[in-house]
């Protein structure tokens, strides 16, 4: 369809003259969860970087809800959940007041917040469960309050369509949890989501589709697959934990793998 | 006392102090969230090359300063943006062209540096009517950018990403913010002075922030501050001027500082109550480990009570005591 979220064609991507993406196909279907997965290295994050429009794609074409990236204004419709990054910053700033700026997407300038900004605020701030912590000092919350927060800013906003880098990424198993229970309720609202993650947890059954990314290419895209399936050597990632693992297993005995085989039992 | 405040050069240097408070806290606010402290600094000692263009040339050392100091502040971005060079070294480039420059040119035309000086540490109690309306216009820009941009710029300076991936033109918010500082670093110029001028835009922030938590909250504090500090500091040179002469410049800056020291053992308070009244994370441990206590927990007992999950932990000589039936356990 013209009008799909995201659909980026032969999209290539070379950072200072040094190919990082080269020729991938994808396309997001409104309303779709998927998953793009792959090793450190292998270009998911640069991939949604590009999808976004942070790195500007040196071959290829994107387009956003059927509109040309160079042309998209309805920025309102997307929202996007960085990685946690590790420096604050130098003066302090409420929970309240970083989920108030994902509004700026429908605020104009030099106008005070209308009635809808707050409702909306207040709103993303109860589906990611920070309401009661809403006043405090982002930097005195833990890792994981922190993603709830970048989440909820960037449900404020109210888009149809998310990016989320590496969400999960040092964050604890509750927090996982409690993640997995917020995306699940946008992607039950209708929303389309594009998750960036080395390892899905507790997110896996929300998954419809994954995207498996090797060395800058793309090296699977259908079903969804277990995190070991994910980080089988057929993908082509030879440097995993899972490998050398796998050769002390299989010590004393030739072992042949198809490509889907898990590794493991 | 009175006959001093009612002379018309105290009541201009009253006012240029006042605007000077009030703008200089208000981009040093964006400056420091930047962790670009010392940027005001920078700017400072390029515009000492525009103030010596101006004297040697007989143009205003007002607007020639503004002009050098917008161009310092736009080369100083493009450098950070560009990313090649190491913010502070590229900081530290411009500071010693920038006063090495004025000194030279001052020098150039055979005058000496005496009039320099009056801009270099302020000469608030010289200030022409002229200069004071300049002041008030670059003052009122500088306060109507600041506040009336601030969930914008707030949103650019706390993560850049998310800005421009909500639309916003991170570029332009980031030019107008260095834009911003070298225009207040200029109306600071005849109040503080140049080498100082970076005082009053850090200080009162840090000073802020000891006790707040939000950043709004810290914005308009640091603006309250910035002018007592800058009031209280022209009050104090022109207390003593009958015995002592003090510029007003390093009286402000010293006023400003000795704020923070008195906010500082009270955010040091208020951090460490907070972190104490901070609920207990993690789980309750499921064996009950019961423990003898001689009194009963409640309000009055004097021992902290603190959060943990669905009940109160009381806080007791390094332990932590939950009420649990007939007895406490220890958690």
């Amino acid at each position: 369809m013209l009008s799909d979220p995201v659909r980026l064609l032969d999209g290539g991507v070379a950072i200072e003259g040094r190919p990082i993406l080269r020729g991938i196909d994808l396309t997001v279907h409104s309303g779709e969860f998927v998953a793009l997965m792959g090793a450190n290295g292998s270009g998911k994050s640069t991939l949604v970087r590009a999808l976004t429009g942070l790195r500007d794609l040196t071959s290829g074409s994107l387009s956003l809800f059927g509109t040309p990236l160079e042309q998209f204004h309805d920025w309102h419709r997307v929202g996007f959940v960085p990685q946690r990054s590790g420096a604050g910053s130098g003066v302090p700033a409420s929970v309240w007041e970083v989920v108030a700026s994902g509004r700026l997407t429908h605020r104009r300038l030099f106008r005070p917040l209308s009635r809808d900004d707050r409702r909306a605020i207040g709103e993303a701030l109860e589906v990611v469960g920070l309401t009661d912590l809403a006043r405090l000092g982002v930097s005195t919350l833990s890792g994981g309050q922190q993603q709830r927060v970048l989440i909820a800013r960037a449900l404020a906003g109210e888009p149809d369509l998310f990016f989320l880098d590496e969400p999960t990424a040092g964050v604890d198993l509750p927090n996982q949890q409690a993640l997995a229970d917020t995306l699940a309720v946008l992607s039950g609202r209708g929303a389309t989501i594009v998750l960036v993650a080395h390892e899905l947890g507790p997110m896996a059954p929300l998954v419809h589709r994954a995207v498996v990314m090797r060395d800058g290419r793309k090296a699977y895209d259908g079903a969804p697959l277990a995190d070991h399936e994910v980080h089988d050597p057929a993908f082509g990632e030879p440097h995993t934990h899972h490998h050398h693992a796998g050769r002390r297993d299989h010590a004393h005995a030739p072992h042949v793998a198809g490509p889907f085989e898990g590794r493991r039992p | 006392m009175i006959d001093l405040l009612s002379t018309p050069f105290m009541q201009r240097a009253l006012i240029a102090a006042f605007l000077t408070g009030l703008a200089a806290p208000a981009v040093g606010t964006y400056l420091v969230q930047r962790r670009l402290a010392l940027m005001g600094d920078g700017i400072g000692h390029v515009a000492v090359t525009g103030v010596a263009l101006g004297l040697v040339t007989g143009a205003s050392p007002t607007w020639t300063a503004v002009a050098v100091a917008v161009v310092g502040a736009f080369l100083m971005e493009l450098i950070r943006e560009r990313g090649h060079t190491n913010g502070d070294v590229a900081l530290a480039l411009l500071f010693y062209g920038g006063l090495a420059g004025g000194v030279l040119i001052t020098g150039l035309d055979g005058q000496s540096t005496a009039p320099l000086q009056r801009y270099l540490f302020g000469s608030i109690l010289t200030i022409a009517p002229g200069d004071v309306l300049v002041t008030m216009g670059l003052a009122a820009v500088v306060i109507v950018l600041c506040v009336g941009l601030a969930p914008q710029l707030f949103a650019v300076a706390q993560d850049e990403e998310f800005a421009r991936v909500a639309g916003l033109s991170t570029r332009a918010y980031n030019i107008l913010v260095a834009v911003v500082a070298a225009v207040s670093v200029t109306v600071a110029m005849r109040t503080v002075g140049l080498l100082l001028v970076s005082a009053l835009m850090v200080v009162p922030v840090a000073t802020a922030q000891q006790v707040t938590r939000s950043f709004r909250t810290t914005l308009a504090l640091a603006m309250g501050l910035g002018v007592a500090a800058s009031l209280g500091g022209v009050l104090v040179s022109a207390l003593v001027s009958y015995r002592a002469d003090v510029a007003p410049g390093p009286a402000i800056v010293l006023t400003s500082l000795t704020g923070f020291l008195l906010a500082w053992p009270v955010g040091l308070l208020l951090r460490q109550r907070r972190r104490r009244a901070a609920p207990f994370a993690g789980v309750v441990p499921p064996e009950h480990l019961t423990t003898e206590h001689p009194h009963e927990h409640g309000e009055e007992c004097g021992h902290r009570a603190v959060q943990h999950g669905d009940h109160l932990d009381y806080v007791h000589d390094g332990h932590r005591h939950a009420a649990h039936e007939k007895h406490y356990d220890e958690h």
